[in-house]
């Protein structure tokens, strides 16, 4: 690799060094108990949350404070979320949802800190929610329906002839589910952050025409605040909409 | 020789795998230029479909990101 960046001139990119797992102290081999970047940017992530939602609702008032009206905001925008999608039913699964919403949105949003980890670029990260959400649907709709959950792949309303050919189809596109689930948001976060990194090598290889460049990356730092808030959104609303097959009825 | 064979071919598909990305380009436009005009023709009823308008451009951009993953299999695991 030495060679090709001197041919190029001094250019020198490498957009995915962000995305290494180091250990915290020292550089050993990383065991499953090794506390690395990883793990202290996922605890940041909780303690924000737990700041935002348990701290500053802790003296709760009729005229709320700052901390307490962005709170409500989040308990109120999931909530109706939950309700509108996932139907009345789906509310006890409100927490559930709340959480990972708000996990995934500030894992995002602290990520976009220069120089920190984005926990959920690693598809480790985010398969493992995706898992979960799937998992929990797929347990939840046999507790609740029984036998009658796999009346989800029969679609009633097609043709018999095609019926057997779209039953394929669905259970293929069920299980894909926690594969595009959790690819969706962490190449999302993935390829933004691989693209800032990726004009930083032209603003330090351009010199005083550096300017576009940079101007550049304030520009796709300001997308990638919208990618953040929207990726965690469509993760938590796509959630309901599996969450409603489980608990819901039939909406064939 | 072969190993070069390999490594170029490998860069190839690899850039041939970001043609994906026009598909999904396609598909968003699509989803939301409909939108577009819907919410336009009754912006009263606009508001109600945001949330289907997300996940079908979630749904059509998932497709996308499919062929970067293969793009980075290609360039980092084969």
């Amino acid at each position: 690799m030495a060679t090709t960046d001197e041919a190029a001139g001094g250019l020198q990119i490498h957009p995915m060094d962000q995305f290494i797992v180091k250990p915290l102290f020292g550089d050993g081999p990383i065991e499953w108990y090794t506390p690395t970047n990883v793990t202290l940017w996922m605890a940041i992530a909780v303690l924000a949350m737990v700041a935002l939602l348990v701290l500053s609702t802790r003296r709760r008032a009729i005229v709320p404070s700052r901390g307490q009206s962005v709170a409500e905001l989040f308990y109120g925008f999931i909530h109706k979320m939950v309700e509108d999608v996932a139907g009345h039913e789906g509310l006890k699964f409100f927490p559930y949802v709340m959480t990972l919403f708000m996990f995934v949105f500030l894992s995002n949003i602290l990520g976009l800190i220069p120089m920190s980890f984005t926990t959920t670029s690693h598809i480790a990260v985010t398969a493992t929610l995706a898992l979960l959400v799937f998992f929990t649907v797929t347990i939840v709709g046999f507790v609740r329906k029984g036998p009658g959950f796999l009346a989800m792949f029969w679609v009633s309303s097609a043709p018999l002839a095609l019926r057997p050919i779209l039953a394929m189809i669905e259970v293929i596109s069920y299980f894909v589910r926690p594969l595009s689930h959790s690819i969706r948001l962490g190449g999302n976060l993935m390829a933004g952050h691989a693209v800032i990194k990726v004009f930083a090598g032209f603003a330090g290889a351009m010199g005083v025409a550096s300017v576009v460049p940079i101007a550049a990356i304030v520009a796709i730092y300001g997308l990638e605040l919208l990618v953040a808030s929207v990726q965690a959104y469509v993760f938590t609303i796509l959630t309901c909409v599996y969450l409603r097959d489980a608990v819901g009825e039939a909406h064939h | 020789m072969e190993g070069d064979i390999a490594e170029m071919g490998k860069f190839i598909g690899a850039g041939l795998a970001t043609m994906g990305l026009g598909g999904a380009g396609i598909g968003v436009g699509h989803i939301a230029g409909n939108f577009l005009a819907g919410a336009l023709r009754n912006p009263s009823a606009a508001p109600g479909q945001m949330a289907n308008l997300f996940v079908g451009i979630a749904f059509a951009e998932a497709l996308g990101i499919f062929s970067f993953l293969i793009a980075l299999l290609l360039m980092f695991a084969v």
